[in-house]
């Protein structure tokens, strides 16, 4: 269950402590837009979380709404002379309506075979991107986007652009924890793990996992749309299967079905990405090395597994562990 | 006419890679329920270990049982050590083959330094094989040979054999399977390693038409998991027939319709996923 | 009053002429930017020891001062380009950067780079529009344009080789929609006719389907292709019982590959404005020290870093090695004069781009290695060719989609 427990409420407004004074605490702007990077990639993998961690269903394409939503933002703003909101706007709906669109295919099969699928359609949006040069620029991406100034502020300025996108977390995290404990966020829970009697008890199971992969959707397009901003330009890159893996990655790694996990592993991704890599050249391999790590002996993630193991060191015995990952093998019969 | 005859044996060449590279996959699959991401990986590194190989001075056919012995020792270690340990939970299973893959794509920019490499074509079968205004390549009539056997050994090996009896048994119930005291324990190691050695043996053979370079495990692994969707869980028929179908389809798209190039490998995926979720062959739905 | 003001101004002039002094002591930070992991590593790694030679050769000082070469791994990826160039810029204090490896990452990092106002050398980035249509005032490149070495070639393969017909097999995006428009621009200015224009993905497993569209009308095969690329389309065209000459561009048998390539690549023509088999004692010199250094020819990837480094070489010498005035730093970059060099003499012009000699090259095999032995050598070639700059710059960037004007 989602941040009940009395330690997770401290440590995340440590975590929110630590987030606000972020820019007094650095010497640099480039660690402000490091931080900056983590808030945006920390939305996109709450927003799988919601799939993966509370729905049991694992993406493979969740890129798609990033992307989508960022070739959008820029197209609108810097192309089709949209306005700043009015471009997001549009944006953000729009690939609403593609993940609508994606979740009534995808959700025809469960488990590995919806893993496959929005692989399949991840593929196709990257092949569009890349193949549809005349609108989407190509390999070259599209650029121009130029950062809004919201009641004033001028986003330009990284510190500020830190702060609007650190809204937007704070905004995605309090919506997403309302919705995991709305009855909707309960059944899709109930859903993930005894489909079968949610089914007979009369849910309409179908319709609970594909509002919430629509409501995934919504939060991978605002990410999309922060990205676009921050970045100012958008590739193909960005729908890319590795981008859909590193996303995964990032809410496994820092623990699914929890609130702070994904924010947590996506911190642990941008960083060795982008900060670490500049010491280790094999940073990569790292990356992989940490994930098997941890898929093999924290299963449930950083945040729990390091609580766990404060836990087992305290106690010095092991609390029983619960299957972090859902195990959503249905075998038919 | 002859846009026809030469695309479709393109298509039936190339269909014969895939299923070369998605036979493992389809075994590995089918019984363990593991979507291995690491096979494009394996696939990869099969190639470049066959590289070495022939490198070394050994010859083409030498490297090929060289690029899957190393390859179905890797996958031993990774199935005993790795997968074993996760055993009953299928999705962790697929996240640390996710990691795996990680790691031996930078392995292989590390040892083999990223260069593109060609694997030199034996001498005997390069060249091309005429009829008439028909040219051929000898070799990619060999690749088809190669698959055609190997559908036939592996349809053998499962139809036929004591070993393939408890591969079917295991694909189509595993806990009746192991009621009926099949020891999947053993049954498990052997198939990822066969399958494992497939992918390794199957990146030497492909080498000549394919090369080897960092990013051929992500080019390829999309692939291998388009046949095995198209084809059905646990079909070596579905797999047989769904590479050819797709090897079609990308020699006959490419040249038809250039613009869905990109595309036009993963529209027919998704649409039979969502028309008809069990492949074209499987019993179940994936 | 006015004492109060020479004070200050004799005071404000020290203070500036001690933070000179001590600058001029000061190693000068370069950030070089290259692609360590993922698929174009081999180019980054080409790039890296392209760099090194260099520096080495200078012993690591340039007019006086010391050079600190700070290395980033863009892993060829945009978004983490962005980042880089911050972590250079902003936290290493970098003051020139020499990179990244890919037009998209270049062109990436443009916005940012005019923001900042760093000046930046490429070493390899050939997307025409960062010379052309968006010149960025911070920015020279040190290799030629996508079309500049393929304008003369479609005039050699009209005038000299005398083709009337060809097909172009190019890879599907910018760089190769570039090459083919450049190419195929003046080749039927001077009589010849592209008769089918092939786009393979960049990522296309294999070029069997293409090579077997190839129209049967065609004189010779233009092929375009970047990365391993050539290296597959070669090892198959043969194989198809193809006879038809290949042209090609100059990635398609480009050093860095062609040293894993076999007789498939014999008599290859292509164009560039680099060859290691260029008979320069420069060249040699350059040529024999990368040899020996890392056992291969340079090409591609390996001159364009080391010449990039050369042109940093060449504005420090001309500001003294003071580049605390960016403005005239920028000015002396613009204005590198290189009397011998690889490429031979190069200039820029006022976009920020070399005027190189373009080099025809036919693969032969030399001492049992591969080479691309040159055959005609055009002079002073712009990135316009022999087109008006303003003229060229009215018509829209090479496309896909691009066709000549009647």
């Amino acid at each position: 269950m989602i941040s009940t427990s009395r330690p997770q409420i401290v440590l995340g407004l440590v975590a929110i402590a630590a987030l606000l004074a972020m820019p007094w605490l650095v010497t640099s702007d480039y660690y402000v837009n490091i931080a900056t990077q983590i808030v945006i990639a920390a939305i996109l993998a709450m927003s799988l979380n919601v799939l993966v961690g509370f729905g049991g269903m694992v993406s493979l394409g969740h890129a798609s709404y990033l992307g989508v939503a960022a070739y959008l933002t820029v197209y609108l703003t810097a192309h089709a002379g949209f306005g700043p909101l009015a471009g997001a706007l549009a944006a953000i709906a729009a690939t609403t309506i593609l993940a609508m669109l994606f979740g009534y295919l995808a959700l025809r099969a469960s488990g590995l075979g919806f893993l496959m699928i929005t692989l399949a359609l991840g593929q196709i949006l990257w092949g569009i991107a890349y193949r549809w040069a005349s609108l989407t620029g190509g390999d070259n991406g599209l650029g121009g986007a130029v950062r809004p100034h919201p009641l004033g502020v001028d986003l330009m300025n990284p510190t500020a652009f830190f702060y609007f996108a650190l809204i937007f977390l704070a905004a995605a995290m309090w919506l997403i924890s309302r919705f995991i404990q709305s009855g909707l966020g309960q059944s899709l829970q109930g859903a993930r793990d005894q489909p079968r009697r949610m089914r007979a008890l009369g849910y309409n199971v179908w319709l609970i996992q594909w509002l919430s992969f629509v409501f995934a959707g919504f939060w991978g397009a605002i990410a999309g749309m922060l990205y676009a901003y921050y970045n100012q330009f958008v590739s193909p890159q960005t729908l890319h299967l590795t981008t859909s893996a590193e996303t995964l990655l990032m809410v496994i790694a820092g623990g699914t079905g929890t609130l702070f996990g994904p924010i947590v592993g996506a911190a642990l991704v941008v960083i060795l990405k982008n900060v670490v890599s500049a010491y280790i050249t094999r940073w990569l391999m790292l990356l992989g090395i940490i994930f098997v790590t941890i898929v093999m002996f924290m299963p449930e993630g950083l945040v729990p597994g390091t609580r766990r193991l404060r836990g087992i060191v305290r106690k010095r015995r092991g609390s029983p562990t619960t299957p972090a990952l859902p195990v959503t093998e249905e075998r038919p019969t | 006419m002859n846009f026809w005859v030469i695309q479709g044996l393109n298509g039936l060449a190339f269909g014969s890679l895939l299923f070369i590279l998605a036979s493992g996959f389809s075994l590995i699959f089918g019984l363990m329920r593991i979507v291995n991401l690491s096979h494009g990986a394996y696939f990869m590194l099969g190639a470049y270990v066959g590289l070495s190989a022939i490198d070394a001075g050994v010859s083409f056919w030498v490297a090929i049982l060289i690029g899957g012995l190393a390859i179905s020792v890797l996958g031993a270690i990774i199935e005993r050590f790795i997968l074993r340990r996760l055993s009953g939970q299928p999705l962790a299973q697929v996240l640390v083959t996710l990691g795996i893959a990680f790691i031996i794509a930078d392995a292989c920019v590390w040892i083999w330094t990223g260069d593109p490499r060609p694997v030199p074509m034996p001498r005997e079968l390069a060249g091309a094989f005429r009829v008439q205004q028909l040219a051929f390549p000898i070799y990619r009539l060999f690749v088809i040979g190669v698959a055609f056997t190997l559908a036939a050994t592996l349809w053998f090996l499962l139809e036929r054999s004591r070993l393939g009896a408890m591969i079917r048994a295991g694909v189509d119930d595993l806990s009746m399977a192991r009621a009926m005291g099949i020891r999947t324990s053993l049954l498990f190691p052997v198939v990822f390693c066969l399958g494992s050695a497939l992918a390794g043996a199957g990146g030497v053979l492909a080498g000549p038409i394919l090369s080897v370079y960092p990013g051929l495990d992500t080019d390829m692994l999309p692939l291998a998991l388009v046949v095995v969707i198209l084809g059905g869980i646990g079909s070596l028929l579905g797999a047989f027939i769904g590479s050819l179908i797709i090897g079609f389809i990308y020699s006959y798209g490419q040249a038809l319709f250039p613009d869905l190039a990109y595309v036009i490998l993963f529209l027919p995926m998704v649409l039979v996923l969502t028309l008809r979720p069990t492949g074209l062959f499987g019993r179940q739905a994936i | 009053m006015r004492r109060i003001a020479t004070l200050f101004s004799t005071t404000f002039l020290m203070g500036w002429a001690l933070v000179t002094a001590s600058e001029a002591a000061e190693p000068l930070k370069v950030g070089f930017m290259t692609v360590r992991s993922g698929a174009l590593a081999a180019g980054g790694r080409q790039m890296e020891e392209g760099l090194q030679l260099c520096i080495d050769a200078h012993r690591g000082e340039m007019a006086g001062r010391k050079i600190q070469i700070i290395t980033a791994d863009t892993a060829g990826q945009p978004a983490v380009t962005k980042t880089k160039a911050q972590e250079l810029i902003e936290r290493d204090g970098a003051q020139v950067l020499i990179g990244p490896l890919a037009a998209f990452e270049a062109l990436a990092i443009d916005d940012y780079i005019r923001q900042t106002k760093t000046p930046i050398i490429s070493p390899s980035a050939a997307a025409e529009d960062l010379t052309q249509r968006k010149p960025n005032p911070w920015f020279v490149r040190a290799v030629g344009t996508s079309a500049q070495a393929h304008h003369p070639l479609g005039e050699y393969a009209a005038k000299e080789l005398h083709y009337k017909r060809i097909a172009i097999v190019a890879d599907d995006f910018a760089f190769g929609h570039e090459i083919a428009a450049g190419f195929q621009r003046t080749f039927e200015q001077n009589g010849g006719k592209v008769i089918q224009k092939l786009w393979s993905p960049l990522n296309a497993a294999e070029y069997g389907t293409y090579i077997s569209q190839i129209d049967p009308n065609a004189d010779a095969v233009f092929a375009a292709f970047a990365g391993g690329n050539g290296i597959k389309f070669l090892g198959e065209y043969k194989n198809y019982g193809m006879q038809k000459p290949i042209l090609g561009a100059m990635t398609t048998v480009d050093e860095g590959i062609l040293k894993r390539m076999g007789d498939e690549a014999l008599g290859v023509i292509s164009a560039g404005w680099y060859s290691a088999a260029i008979d320069t004692p420069a060249n040699k010199k350059f040529v024999e020290a990368v040899r020996k250094s890392y056992g291969a020819d340079p090409g591609y990837y390996t001159v364009g870093a080391y010449m990039a480094c050369q042109f940093l070489n060449n504005a420090l010498e001309q500001v003294k090695g003071d580049i605390s005035d960016k403005a005239a730093f920028m000015k002396a970059l613009r204005n590198v004069n290189i009397p011998e060099s690889p490429y031979g003499q190069v200039k820029l012009d006022q976009y920020g781009q070399p005027i190189l000699d373009i080099a025809i090259r036919k693969v032969e095999r030399k001492d049992g290695k591969l080479q691309n032995t040159v055959i005609k050598t055009y002079p002073a070639v712009s990135q316009f060719w022999t087109y008006k700059p303003e003229e060229f710059l009215k018509s829209p960037v090479y496309s896909r989609d691009w066709t000549p004007v009647k």
